[in-house]
């Protein structure tokens, strides 16, 4: 009676919470498993099975588009992420821990980039890119994609930063005279879940951009996106589920790298 | 130059010319004179704007009221407001159980709730729908093993919709809301827990502080961006409506009307800037 | 010996000589053909693709994309030409030109063929699972009218000028119309329509072949891709008549490899290679005696071989301001 007790009195396992994050991981990943299915599709239909084959992975280790496309994607995702994660956390250290005047439209021009609509962003980077000179293609490309990301890499640290206690900064600050010490001993390290946060959502976001890339890009800096949405019009064959299914076991490499990482460390 | 200027320097600057110059210049155009073809012609005219509300009249060139563009907006932020308790129901709860595994195991379950970011959401969109639909996988589960007669109507409606922008948009609300509870201190919430009679009453007082700013983050990256989003009704919902993200899309691309589109977006865009202001100004007098 | 005095004049950077950039839809260009023309001419081929002529248009608006290669639309061809964009590359003098079939030499958005070559063309009308839908197929009423067994299995193309020029031909209604109370009529149909349609969305084969919808509006290719899972799928050419499109090679302003860009308009127009396009993209090209080169079974498919009954194809230019705000005036009140 007394276990049970304690038991229910500890809140982390407040009643159907690993029950809702089971089913939230599943329903992520069933289009997934769903589609990885069709991407061995012997056929063309990316909904009915007619026999399993390779087919497709082999059309997509020959297709030089597809691939080339791919990898621009990774890569301009991981530069504009980290980009734009360094400037985030440095803004969210300046916001919240510091004063800064005119506070609220500060928040307000941090966040901008999330209330322009896409094709609005699209349009008028593309004019005020080729206005300036700036030829359309990676470069540009790295710049757009950096400036939208930042509010999504901004949003979770500076969250991360408030809930924070600053005592323990606060704490630091009496004991070293060095504000960067303190900054690299303590700050970043507690800092380092809202920093992960950050940096997956900016990821994500510009891995998934389509639009704003499909205006700015220029000849060989087509990135998946642009190219599966350009397949529409011939229609989407299993193709894409291989291409998707093999970004998915890149990124669960990453996974079990990283995992592996962890443990080692511990 | 101040720490702190030097700090918000370079977002500020990539943001004000790499976005905010860009933008001030489409603004402008909401004040010209649509081009045949696309772009503009430099002529002022406010047309744009009088036709947010008003249908003018083909014979006698009279206005009258004209609500189709207010509707579009009212179900736009429905769908955001939709969107965004849907994934407060079914992210704050995941948050919380990654937010309580052993140190280990955390980032690895927030990787996980990434992963399938990976496929692009209209691929990813096409195969939710290819689920649902009357021939899809679930009906015909259900259906082999005697549970229902018929295809059950999960495709083309709300429902499939909701799933959709679920899917869409799950981890910014975990994701900021992780951030904000990770290594939350629980025997302060035990502490509390001594102290007060309720459950409920310990988590509010100890708990929603924390969750706060996780709670506006999670919120403003799910509502805002889900006003202009159109993928889930469009494929998920059959395309019969359309939503704010479409029509401005559609100035810009088939409608040919650039400066309409530009009209739409600065008034999206002034309401929400105004909305989002509030919520800071609110924030930082909680702060202090 | 001329190609060699433009390569001294012109100064390109020495990995530019052996360069092409193509812009145009995704898997539209047949590898095999690309590399031909690699192996032919000595260029690297680069393909980078667009997903709406808009998009292409901006940027070529916007000055200097670096592409040496488009492939766009009839309507879009005509815009092109009308604000300056494309270069004047003299098609109807090239070698190969003899190749291209009469009917594609005088066109409405090129009618000298000076500027473009003809790349591949097709229809947008509608197909229907004969399985489900007996009797007589041949009118838009399968559609606007529709049997009970097919109310509710209707998709449609998510376009709004596809959509509504098919409405307009069931009324009688001219294409781009400056005429409210006709493009009033149109929309009543087509909100009339709306109850019994399933969804509006352009990927219409997964929807054929599962059974999810058996009446859609379709571009000929898919319908034979549909065809190729479902035997019982059949394309239609309304006797109401249906849309054309040719999609067409073009050298976009300050091509950065002009030359290399004229030989691939030249290469696209030999019959061979022609029906390589047409076996890879399953649409016709535009070229006599490529036959000859194209699988039998697609030479003899109904979808790209109207009956002698079928009315012509329409071939629609882009529509005036005003019969384009009507138009976006229907679709908006049908959406909502």
């Amino acid at each position: 009676m007394a276990l049970l007790d304690t038991r229910a009195r500890d809140i982390r396992n407040l009643p159907g919470v690993g029950v809702t994050a089971a089913l939230a991981v599943a329903f992520l990943y069933a289009p997934i498993l769903f589609l990885m299915l069709y991407s061995f599709n012997d056929g063309r239909s990316i909904s009915r099975l007619d026999g399993l084959s390779f087919r497709w992975y082999r059309a997509v280790f020959a297709n030089e588009e597809i691939g080339g496309a791919a990898l621009n994607s990774v890569l301009l995702a991981v530069i504009a992420a980290s980009l734009a994660t360094v400037m985030a956390t440095a803004a969210a250290l300046a916001m919240v821990r510091m004063r800064v005047r005119r506070k609220a439209a500060t928040y307000a021009v941090l966040n901008f980039p999330l209330m322009v609509p896409e094709i609005v962003t699209a349009i008028a980077s593309l004019i005020f890119f080729s206005a300036i000179g700036l030829g359309l293609g990676f470069g540009s490309l790295v710049i757009a994609h950096t400036t939208f990301c930042i509010p999504f890499a901004y949003l979770p640290i500076a969250a991360r930063l408030t809930s924070m206690d600053a005592g323990l900064e606060v704490a630091a600050a009496d004991l070293y005279a060095r504000p960067l010490r303190r900054f690299a001993l303590i700050t970043l390290p507690l800092l380092a879940p809202g920093l992960l946060s950050g940096w997956l959502l900016a990821f994500i976001v510009s891995l998934d951009d389509f639009i704003i890339s499909s205006m700015l890009s220029g000849p060989g800096s087509t990135t998946l996106p642009v190219h599966i949405y350009s397949m529409l019009r011939l229609g989407i064959t299993p193709e894409v589920n291989a291409v998707s299914s093999l970004m998915v076991l890149a990124s669960a490499l990453v996974v079990i790298l990283s995992g592996l990482i962890s443990r080692r460390k511990t | 130059m101040k720490l702190h200027r030097l700090l918000l320097a370079p977002s500020l600057g990539t943001i004000l010319i790499f976005m905010a110059l860009p933008i001030a210049l489409t603004t402008l155009y909401s004040v010209l004179t649509p081009a045949q073809h696309g772009g503009v012609i430099w002529q002022p005219s406010g047309e744009a704007y009088v036709r947010l509300m008003f249908e003018r009249d083909i014979f006698d060139d009279t206005l009258s009221f004209n609500a189709d563009y207010l509707q579009i907006l009212g179900r736009s932020a429905l769908q955001a407001g939709f969107a965004t308790i849907l994934c407060l129901l079914i992210g704050l709860p995941t948050a919380w159980f990654i937010a309580t595994r052993p140190p280990a195991q955390k980032s690895l379950w927030l990787m996980l709730v990434t992963v399938p970011y990976w496929v692009n959401l209209l691929v990813r969109t096409i195969a939710l729908l290819l689920m649902l639909r009357d021939e899809g996988p679930i009906n015909g589960a259900l259906q082999s093993m005697g549970l229902t007669d018929g295809p059950l109507p999960l495709a083309y409606n709300n429902f499939a919709i909701g799933l959709g922008l679920v899917s869409s948009f799950l981890p910014f609300m975990i994701l900021p809301l992780y951030a904000a509870i990770e290594r939350f201190d629980f025997s302060l919430l035990e502490a509390a827990y001594d102290l007060h009679a309720s459950r409920w009453q310990a988590v509010w007082s100890v708990i929603l502080p924390i969750l706060r700013p996780g709670l506006i983050a999670g919120g403003l990256l799910v509502f805002i961006p889900g006003i202009g989003s159109y993928l889930a009704p469009d494929i998920l919902g059959g395309g019969k409506t359309l939503m704010l993200g479409n029509l401005i899309g559609m100035q810009f691309q088939g409608s040919r009307n650039w400066p309409f589109g530009a009209a739409l977006s600065t008034v999206l865009m002034s309401v929400t800037l105004i909305a989002l202001i509030l919520v800071a100004r609110r924030a930082a007098r909680e702060a202090a | 010996m001329r190609t060699l005095a433009i390569l001294l004049l012109t100064a390109a950077p020495a990995f530019a000589e052996g360069d092409l950039f193509i812009y145009t839809w995704g898997e539209y260009t047949p590898p095999d053909l690309v590399a031909k023309f690699e192996k032919e001419f000595g260029v690297k081929v680069h393909i980078d693709s667009y997903d709406s002529m808009e998009t292409m248009i901006a940027k070529l608006r916007a000055g200097g994309a670096g592409y040496d290669i488009i492939v766009p639309g009839d309507a879009t061809m005509q815009v092109l030409i009308a604000e300056d964009m494309v270069e004047k590359i003299d098609v109807f003098a090239m070698p190969n030109f003899a190749n291209v079939d009469e009917k594609w030499r005088e066109v409405y958005w090129d009618p000298k063929r000076e500027y473009s070559a003809p790349w591949a063309w097709g229809s947008t009308a509608f197909a229907v699972d004969t399985a489900v839908v007996k009797g007589d197929t041949s009118s838009l009423a399968v559609l606007f009218d529709p049997a009970e067994e097919v109310k509710g299995r209707i998709n449609m193309l998510r376009d709004m000028n596809d959509v509504i020029n098919m409405a307009e031909r069931y009324l009688g209604v001219p294409r781009c119309s400056e005429n409210p109370d006709a493009m009033k009529r149109v929309l009543e149909l087509l909100e009339t329509q709306k109850e019994w349609v399933k969804s509006y969305d352009s990927e219409t084969k997964e929807l054929l072949v599962s059974g999810e919808a058996v009446v859609s509006m379709a571009w000929n290719g898919y319908s034979m891709r549909a065809r190729d899972e479902k035997p019982t799928i059949a394309y239609v050419y309304p006797k109401e008549g249906y849309t054309g499109w040719m999609d067409n090679v073009a050298v976009p302003k300050g091509a950065p490899n002009l030359d290399n860009a004229k030989a691939w308009v030249n290469f696209v127009m030999d019959p061979e290679n022609a029906a390589m396009i047409t076996n890879y993209a399953r649409y016709s090209n535009g070229i006599k005696g490529s036959e000859a080169f194209i699988e039998p079974a697609l030479a003899a498919a109904p979808e790209i071989n109207p009956p002698a009954d079928a009315p012509a194809p329409e071939f629609i230019p882009t529509c005036s301001p005003a019969a384009t705000a009507l138009i976006d005036k229907v679709w908006t009140k049908l959406m909502n």
